[in-house]
């Protein structure tokens, strides 16, 4: 079909160490939710918790890891570039309110 | 893949006659579906972040249990969906008929599963007072109803889309009428509501939990 037979494709044992890595990455986060971790610093482990989950997703289950470099240059970049935009409008004016005096 | 490789008629990907990115057409399709959808729900989670940021007194009203339990074991019922879709990927390329269906339909009832603990979460939410225009913890937040349904409500149909997506490939691959790329392209979609849920989980529910 496509160039993928010539290189490995991930094995039965892989995905299922991916699989164990998102549950204790999963674990952790909830634990964190348990203890109630202050809530800037739980946003932040969170959020990168979360990246490297969806990272791990993307790379073996989505096998984004086995194609072509340039559908991935042509995939993420873009795509993260976008949601960067929407970070910079967005942010500054949300932390505007939380900073008047009243808070 | 296209006829003119294997004919040996080799161009240069700027002509139009190679493949640059040596996938089919229908999983660059499908990739460029989950590129737009990546950014609907960004859209939709920053939108989230943005009114919870300016708003101070925005309720958490999830205890230990049962919410965060129940969103818990979702997050594990959808984190092993992906698990057996993944294998079903990897029979279906071995030409393991039997095996890809077993996969897919385990596939299907974790999505099932889902959609169906989370429905319960609803109904003990909508019990309490909430609504997509009102909470009964603080009612002086009224988009706090509006967050969370329309972001767990996107996501839920999502994965009861994929469920009949996932029947449908998984009835065409027994019948032989599609092939291993179909059930990898369909794969490619449960894995992406999976994603999705890996943020909306923190987000929504971590970030919620009653700090009492």
């Amino acid at each position: 079909m496509h160039a993928n037979s010539d290189h490995s494709e991930g094995s039965t044992k892989l995905f299922f160490m991916v699989w164990g890595w998102l549950l204790l990455l999963t674990a952790l986060e909830i634990f964190l939710a348990y203890e109630r971790v202050e809530v800037h610093l739980m946003i932040t482990i969170l959020v990168g918790l979360s990246l490297i989950k969806s990272a791990l997703i993307m790379a073996y289950f989505m096998h984004l890891k086995f194609e072509r470099l340039g559908l991935v240059l042509t995939i993420i970049p873009a795509t993260v570039f976008c949601i960067c935009m929407m970070l910079l409008v967005f942010f500054p004016d949300s932390l505007r309110l939380t900073h008047l005096p009243q808070y | 893949m296209s006829g003119a490789e294997s004919e040996g008629i080799l161009e240069t990907p700027w002509s139009g006659g190679a493949s640059p990115y040596s996938v089919s057409s229908i999983k660059f399709g499908m990739w460029l579906f989950i590129m737009s959808d990546t950014l609907t729900f960004s859209a939709l989670l920053i939108s989230y972040a943005y009114v919870r940021m300016s708003t101070p007194d925005w309720p958490r009203p999830f205890e230990i249990w049962p919410a965060i339990a129940k969103s818990s074991l979702m997050t594990l019922v959808l984190l092993s969906s992906s698990l057996t879709m993944v294998l079903g990927v990897a029979a279906a390329r071995r030409g393991d008929v039997k095996k890809t269906v077993r996969f897919l339909i385990a596939t299907i009832l974790c999505g099932i599963a889902f959609v169906v603990i989370h429905a319960t979460e609803w109904v003990t939410l909508i019990g309490e007072g909430a609504t997509p225009w009102t909470n009964p913890w603080n009612p002086s937040v009224p988009l706090f109803g509006g967050a969370f349904f329309g972001l767990t409500g996107l996501h839920m149909l999502h994965v009861t889309i994929g469920v009949g997506y996932l029947a449908v490939i998984c009835w065409g691959f027994s019948k032989g009428k599609w092939t291993a790329e179909h059930v990898e392209v369909s794969g490619l979609y449960w894995h992406f509501v999976d994603l999705v849920w890996m943020f909306i989980f923190p987000m929504l529910y971590l970030l919620s939990v009653n700090p009492k």
